[in-house]
């Protein structure tokens, strides 16, 4: 059906284009022969075609085209015919006897702008008599494309100042009234097409009138163009009546439209000065009308205007454009009660833009337009529509953008407000706008009352809102929200201590709220934070007589107590461990002896009742000593309590290579070095010795369950403790202990039932290799370690190349990575043994032996 | 100028000359037999003179009963007593401030002529006639009384239109001003016309024949208006053959002008409103 309609189409815009052309032949002839009537006769003829109804304005425009550039040349004619003696008057009448109307008006139209340049009458009664008589065409497309044509040839003829038609005084009070007056009937015909036939066609309608709005609009053009029209002329007539017929016409393309084109075609100053009448006509237009983006065009002008140069930003506190545009925008939004809450959103972000623009000094202004923002917002509940929230975005955004400082912005009473109205999701989104705002530029968030405002601000990252499920949330995107709100704790700062523990008190009252999924984030920043007052509270400006109430380490302390416990409810017991232990160093710091004690008996009781995975008690373990190891506030008595606690925790480890290593850690915490108080070298032996005896207890677990005896790894570590400890003096240390344990490693090596493990054997050689340079070193270190024998023999060296090599068969892997590894390793064994065999000539064959192994490999 | 009627072998010819003949307007006369002929032009009480001229044929000689002019229907004169006519003979004749209040009209059924007829009466061989046609026309001033023609009609509920006519009587060649404006539009309007229509009656009493032809059809609109607009009529008369009204001459026969408003709807509907204007000739300047 529509294929049919469109192909008939075709058929008739072809028939129609080939009988103008016919008509147009028999009228060139007529010009060439001087012969008036028949140019006359065949020029109706030819215009005859417009007179159709059969095609689409589109379809319609091409034939109008066709009629236009033949019309050029008869107009030609007509002035020749006048320079021969015509008189244009009679010529005026003669195309007035044409029968048909509309062929009439065109020639009429293009009589008279002949006779206006005649100038043998006044332009303005020309232009006078040819609008009115246009009024003969009620079709409306026919109707709109006559009155393009005739204000196309009169354009460059309007009596305007200047202007070679110019007229008396009143002359462009008359090229704005015909100009105003043929705008006003084409308005008419534009909005009629929107009433005529049938409704269900009504989209084509829309879409057709649509394609003919620019044929209205470019009368305001024309009426922008006209020189004589001044900011008064313009205030008093032209503005006025335009909006008079805009707003008369009640039809929703049309205002749109219109509204937009009066915004784009004339200057920005005009606007300026005019706004309070522009303004006053949008609360009057049909509520359909998407005044939310005419008029946010309009403050986008204004603000371009405004950005464009300063001089020109008093003439706007001069019309108080603000508190105009904001009056406006309240009427319309009070007059179309039912515009989609994304209507009101969209006019108060422009707003907010202009004004930012505007009135940068003006932060009330921006606070003004959030207020009003807010009470249409309270009449609506949280927003649903996405749209609608995705431009409250913008609107908070946009004093963000501008001032790029978040305590600028917090000043704005109403922000937080406006922010109560958006869903958790936006708000989280606003809420990472606003964090990624004061990570870009650094913003330092100095008291107490603006942290508070902006914890507020960004609620829907530290607590959920609304009970909103949590199944839903991506993962990773709420660790991503929730390292941003860690890193915001951690921009938090001030100097001054006391300020900075006020801070820290409101942080810990807002993340306290956050709930178990939040704090293991929020809580360690808060954390180190606070350590980090603690430190500044040590710093050379504290005052040691500080008041009664004043901030003291020993309050952030318990103030962290009471936050690290909140983590119990999480669970976290790891996370709390690791706090407390760093609280515990800090209270050190700070020689806080009960404190750190405190902390540390915390940390056991976590460990002790909340830490029950093996791996997690192995990592606990070594954190504890490590910290213990550095603590030097405990006294004997505190000290060997918590020192006993941790080896005998150590000594529980579910697997034995755990056990042995953590037992052999623990003997550096009866070895502090640079504290001789510490030194308590029978001990760290008995440490040793116990870890020895376990790793003994681990081969041999591992022979009776396996059938090999497993790695020497942990024996070549305790090897390497026992050397540690050599070095720095413990006397229990000697060096026949040292060697006997070699031997032991060697002979575990060379054990049958042990397995390979070409790490533990790289180890071993290494710490060997090590005891060997000592040695080499001479002095007294050369002639402590003179007793130890630790070279291996050319043999072993053999063999644990073919061992290699055998490995490297084994793993035989092919992918590049493998190869990669291989080479790696390779490198470093041939490194080694070159070290210590320099020169050997079995050992050149047997790496060159490697090498092209490896390179078979590779090919 | 010569024209020979009726005679087969005429033994003389007769030739009319009008006293101003080169100087007097020629206008066209369309005759019976379709014709056009260019003949001079009078008005009511102008003197109408001239001479006749006799010329027998190849030296005959004519002998005659006696020679008249008529002005037809009125007048005769006698220019010759019965006698013979061996060679050229002119006479002068004139009619002084003849009456001639009818104009020459040329209708559908009814002509209105201006003849004179010169005629050599003879005794056998038969009268020699000679016919000079011409054309009257009488002039009148404006009238002092022209109003202009206002009406409102309409269909209730459908369509009501206010109409103006700038006057009630206009000459021939005026211009027909006015609007046409709509109070209430219900129906699809497709176009509007404005036509002239000529009413020709002759007879009387039953034996009236009246005969209606339509001379103009101008499009005054293109289109459907709505309420409130308001159409402008701008019409020239002078490219149309229009006549003066004539309002039963010598009760013999009417001729009235009417403007007829006609507006066309989609569906072809037709809805009119007729109303009679006075056509009149106005003395030109030339």
């Amino acid at each position: 059906m529509m294929v049919d309609g469109v192909e008939d189409e075709e058929k008739w815009l072809a028939a129609g284009i080939a009988g103008l052309q016919q008509n147009a032949f028999y009228m060139h002839r007529a010009l060439d022969s001087n012969n008036l009537r028949d140019a006359l006769k065949y020029s109706a003829q030819m215009l005859s075609e417009l007179r159709t109804s059969k095609l689409s304005p589109q379809k319609y425009y091409q034939l109008y085209m066709r009629a236009f550039d033949e019309l050029r040349k008869l107009e030609m004619f007509f002035k020749e015919e006048t320079r021969r003696g015509c008189s244009i008057i009679d010529l005026y009448e003669l195309v007035q006897h044409a029968g048909n109307i509309l062929p009439r008006l065109y020639l009429l139209c293009t009589v008279g702008s002949v006779y206006i340049k005649s100038k043998e009458a006044p332009a303005k009664d020309v232009l006078k008599d040819l609008v009115e008589m246009c009024r003969g065409i009620q079709h409306p497309v026919r109707g709109l494309f006559l009155r393009s044509y005739l204000s196309q040839i009169s354009r460059d003829k309007l009596p305007d100042i200047g202007s070679e038609y110019e007229g008396d005084a009143d002359t462009v009070n008359d090229a704005m009234e015909f100009v105003l007056q043929n705008f006003t009937e084409m308005n008419k015909l534009w909005v009629r097409m929107q009433h005529q036939g049938p409704a269900r066609e009504k989209d084509k309608r829309e879409k057709e009138r649509s394609e003919l709005r620019d044929l209205v609009g470019k009368n305001l053009h024309v009426l922008s163009q006209i020189e004589g029209v001044d900011l008064d002329m313009y205030k008093e007539t032209v503005l006025p009546r335009v909006l008079e017929q805009v707003v008369n016409c009640k039809d929703e393309i049309a205002q749109c439209y219109l509204m937009d084109c009066i915004i784009q075609v004339f200057p920005d100053e005009y606007h300026l000065q005019t706004l309070e009448i522009l303004l006053g006509a949008f609360p009057q237009l049909q509520p359909s009308v998407d005044i939310k983006t005419v008029l946010s065009r309009l403050m986008e002008r204004l603000s371009n205007y405004a950005a464009s140069s300063t001089e020109v930003l008093p003439e706007f506190l001069q019309v108080e454009a603000f508190s105009k545009l904001n009056n406006a925008i309240g009427k319309v939004i009070e007059a179309q009660a039912d515009m989609p809450i994304l209507g009101a959103v969209t006019l108060y972000s422009s707003l907010l833009t202009f004004t930012l623009h505007v009135h940068p000094d003006r932060l009330d202004y921006a606070d003004q337009v959030l207020g009003a923002c807010v009470k249409k917002l309270s009449g609506e509940g949280k927003l649903e529509d996405n749209r609608a929230t995705k431009q409250i975005v913008a609107l908070l955004s946009a004093p963000l953008d501008k001032y790029n400082d978040i305590v600028t912005v917090l000043k704005l009473s109403n922000y937080p407000s406006v922010m109560e109205y958006v869903d958790s999701e936006t708000n989280k989104v606003m809420a990472m706008v606003i964090i990624q705002s004061i990570m870009k530029n650094n913003t330092q968030i100095s008291t107490a009352d603006k942290v508070g405002a902006l914890f507020e601000l960004i609620k829907g990252l530290i607590r959920d809102l609304d009970g909103a499920a949590h199944d839903q949330v991506d993962e990773d995107d709420f660790k991503e929200e929730q390292n941003s709100v860690a890193r915001l704790i951690q921009m938090l700062q001030n100097d001054d201590t006391e300020e900075m523990f006020k801070i820290i008190c409101t942080v810990r009252k807002h993340i306290l709220t956050g709930g178990p999924k939040r704090l293991p984030f929020t809580v360690p920043p808060l954390v180190f934070s606070s350590l980090k007052l603690v430190r500044q509270l040590q710093g050379p400006e504290e005052n040691p007589f500080g008041e009664e109430g004043s901030t003291t380490p020993k309050k952030v302390f318990q103030l962290l107590n009471q936050t690290i416990e909140t983590l119990y409810g999480v669970p976290a017991p790891e996370l709390a461990l690791r706090l407390y232990l760093q609280c515990a160093e800090a209270a050190n710091d700070s020689d806080l002896e009960p404190v750190a004690y405190e902390f540390f008996t915390q940390a056991y009781i976590l460990y002790e009742e909340e830490i029950s995975d093996s791996r997690a008690q192995v990592t606990a373990i070594h954190l504890i000593i490590g910290t213990l190891q550095r603590m030097h506030v405990f006294g004997v008595e505190n000290r060997d309590t918590l020192t006993h606690k941790a080896t005998g925790y150590s000594a529980k480890l579910l697997k034995k290579p755990d056990q042995c290593r953590a037992v052999y850690a623990c003997s550096h915490l009866f070895w502090v070095d640079d504290q001789d108080n510490m030194k308590d070298g029978e001990r760290v032996l008995l440490c040793l010795k116990r870890a020895l005896r376990i790793a003994n207890a681990a081969q041999q677990m591992s022979n009776a369950t396996r059938g090999s005896t497993g790695s020497v790894t942990l024996f070549v570590e305790i090897l390497n403790k026992y050397l540690y400890f050599f070095e720095k003096g413990n006397t229990q240390i000697n060096a026949a202990a040292i060697q006997s344990l070699i031997e032991l490693i060697t002979a575990e090596m060379q054990s049958e039932s042990n397995s390979p493990d070409p790490a533990a054997d790289a180890f071993f050689a290494s710490t060997l290799r090590y005891i060997q340079f000592q040695k080499q070193k001479g002095g007294a270190v050369g002639e402590k370690y003179e007793p130890i024998k630790a070279s291996a023999d050319n043999s072993d060296l053999t063999h644990s190349i073919e061992r290699f090599g055998n490995w490297c068969r084994w793993l035989d892997l092919s992918n590049l990575e493998a190869m990669l590894l291989k080479i790696c390793i390779l490198t470093i064994l041939v490194f080694d043994i070159f070290v210590r065999y320099l020169g050997s000539r079995c050992f050149c064959d047997h790496v060159l032996q490697v090498i092209t192994a490896v390179k078979d490999d590779i090919n | 100028m010569n024209y020979l009627i009726g005679a087969f072998k005429p033994a003389c010819n007769i030739s009319i000359t009008f006293a101003d003949g080169k100087n007097r307007k020629q206008v066209p006369l369309k005759k019976e037999n379709g014709q056009t002929i260019m003949v001079p032009l009078f008005q009511s009480q102008e003197n109408i003179s001239g001479k006749i001229s006799i010329e027998p044929v190849l030296g005959k000689k004519v002998e005659h009963n006696g020679v008249k002019i008529e002005l037809l229907g009125q007048i005769v004169r006698e220019l010759d007593v019965p006698g013979e006519i061996y060679e050229r003979k002119t006479y002068p004749f004139e009619f002084s401030t003849v009456e001639m209040p009818y104009e020459t009209y040329n209708g559908v059924n009814v002509r209105l002529r201006y003849v004179l007829k010169v005629t050599v009466s003879r005794g056998y061989g038969g009268s020699v006639v000679e016919y000079q046609d011409f054309v009257v026309r009488n002039y009148t001033p404006p009238p002092s009384i022209n109003n202009s023609i206002k009406m409102e009609v309409g269909i209730e509920d459908c369509l009501h239109i206010e109409f103006e006519y700038n006057k009630s009587k206009y000459h021939l060649k005026d211009v027909i001003i006015g609007k046409i404006y709509f109070l209430l539009v219900r129906i699809k309007i497709k176009n509007m016309d404005l036509e002239i229509r000529r009413r020709e009656s002759t007879g009387s009493g039953a034996n009236t024949h009246v005969e209606t032809e339509t001379l103009a059809k101008f499009e005054l609109m293109d289109g459907a208006p709505v309420r409130g607009e308001s159409i402008p009529i701008r019409l020239f008369l002078s490219p149309y053959e229009l006549t003066p009204t004539h309002r039963n001459i010598n009760n013999k026969f009417s001729v009235k002008y009417y403007l007829n408003l006609v507006l066309v709807d989609e569906e072809d509907r037709r809805y009119f409103k007729q109303q009679e204007i006075t056509i009149y000739r106005l003395q030109e300047n030339s």
